[in-house]
């Protein structure tokens, strides 16, 4: 067994030198090993979309976008976003336009009082990236871990149906995928 | 907010398991960190240090080789799910792995680290059980083979000695004329109940059944006076066994009472998902499609 690369150690308080790419820009950050992503997100970059909810994963109220994939920010390592795209609810926009998921929930109601949505919402987008067809129970299963305790869930679920159903519409063949 | 700790992060078997040998209990491997970090944040565990396995390229991939499937320690139960190899071969490990947990979960908990974490409410620990499947251990004097059941030794305890790593999951194929099934039924985030079938049998007659079954009790574990009970028979006869058989399979699966429910209710849930299960996994074996293999039980 050669190594190729020189095995790294950090020690404790020690700094961990990382360059993560956050809604489209590039930041530098200097973190101890124990910081949590929704921690850096929220309380060295300042972007506050992110929340923070039940703090062990079931929620989803802390979904965000690493490389695309949905993860749990209460739950992972901000290290882990060492040289990754993070995406959270305030990159989505363009400028003043929203994207096509986030009119959707406005137009029908897929949202109350507002704080599982955006989760709700990079979670949609992660599954319409994936699935840009779904069926109404693969929005279910893929949603099932995204909690909300004002809606019923109903309007979320149209709300995305009718986002993938206009995302389809808006991508010609061969249209660059966002 | 969780404590402070150092991280290691070496590129080789035999780096980290250096590394295991010279800190002892105070460091902790660390892969998805899914189950790891929730106990650190609860102060449940306390480590000083977190060796992150993720940049070793040898526990990474899945192959199939002579039917068999070999998963890598850090593959994900996302990776499972979708991966065409894993859904074409082995279809129940797939849609077990479609439901763990929540998707984020998936995206990120690895197959390895819910092994060698042995939380007793898991999924794929009881379904590997009927395929007989085995562990790839590695320490800096080598490396051995260990049969899952002898793998789990209790709650939140497997057989690796101090300096080892579970490096790869091997899945044999399932013999010809055989299906799996894994049922669950659950009203918490975790699983209650979980039950394994894998019946080989021809129209009528039942060859084999493997029962594992898991989360009700200590570790998942095989059922084997269950399975002898239901194999080599006519399918008539099983039927007929299966209420005893039921039975037996619940109080054999060494229930207890927590906050998923009392030992008696789990012990009649076994009963009742290991009967639907042989069913379907009949079915399945003899050639009709009895739909998702894996789905829970509890939208029955």
């Amino acid at each position: 067994m050669t190594d190729d690369r020189a095995h790294h150690s950090t020690a404790t308080g020690q700094g961990l030198s990382i360059r993560v790419t956050v809604n489209g820009h590039a930041h530098d950050v200097l973190i101890e090993p124990c910081l949590t992503l929704i921690e850096l997100i929220r309380d060295r970059l300042g972007l506050t979309g992110t929340k923070k909810s039940c703090d062990m994963q079931v929620c989803g109220a802390c979904t965000v976008l690493l490389n695309g994939r949905p993860v749990s920010a209460c739950t992972m390592l901000a290290f882990e976003a060492r040289n990754a795209s993070l995406l959270t609810i305030e990159g989505l926009a363009q400028g003043e336009t929203l994207h096509p998921i986030q009119e959707a929930f406005i137009e029908h109601g897929g949202l109350q009082c507002g704080f599982c949505t955006p989760g709700m919402i990079l979670a949609a987008k992660a599954l319409l990236d994936e699935n840009p067809a779904p069926t109404e129970e693969e929005v279910k299963h893929y949603m099932r871990g995204n909690l909300c305790r004002c809606t019923g869930y109903k309007r979320i679920l149209e709300s995305i149906l009718v986002a993938a159903g206009r995302l389809a519409q808006t991508h010609n063949p061969g249209a660059l995928e966002a | 907010m969780l404590p402070p700790f150092a991280l290691e992060e070496p590129t080789s078997v035999h780096e980290a398991s250096a590394l295991l040998a010279r800190y002892g209990e105070t460091a902790r491997l660390y892969a998805g960190g899914t189950e790891l970090l929730l106990a650190m944040k609860e102060g449940l565990l306390h480590y000083e240090r977190l060796i992150n396995i993720k940049l070793i390229p040898e526990l990474a991939g899945i192959a199939l080789t002579d039917g068999a499937l070999h998963v890598g320690a850090i593959t994900t139960h996302r990776t499972l799910e979708r991966a065409a190899m894993v859904r074409a071969h082995f279809p129940t490990m797939a849609e077990m792995a479609a439901h763990v947990a929540n998707v984020r979960v998936r995206e990120v908990g690895t197959l390895g680290g819910n092994l060698c974490f042995a939380e007793p409410h898991a999924d794929p620990g009881t379904l590997l059980l009927v395929y007989d499947a085995s562990v790839a251990l590695a320490r800096q004097g080598g490396t051995r083979t260990l049969a899952l059941e002898q793998f789990f030794v209790g709650p939140f305890e497997v057989g690796l000695a101090d300096d080892e790593i579970l490096t790869a999951i091997r899945v044999p194929g399932l013999p010809a004329h055989t299906a799996a099934v894994y049922l669950k039924y659950g009203l918490l985030e975790r699983p209650s109940v979980g039950v394994a079938v894998a019946v080989t049998a021809l129209p009528n007659q039942v060859q084999e059944v493997r029962i594992a079954v898991g989360c009700v009790g200590p570790t998942p574990h095989r059922l084997r006076d269950v399975e002898s009970l239901l194999s080599q028979k006519e399918i008539a006869e099983v039927r007929a066994t299966l209420d005893t058989a039921g039975a037996l399979a619940g109080s054999a699966a060494d229930a207890v009472t927590d906050l998923h429910g009392s030992a008696e209710y789990k012990a009649y849930l076994v009963g009742v998902l290991l009967r639907r299960a042989f069913e379907q996994a009949y079915q399945q074996a003899i050639g009709s499609d009895a739909g998702d293999a894996a789905r829970g039980g509890g939208t029955a």
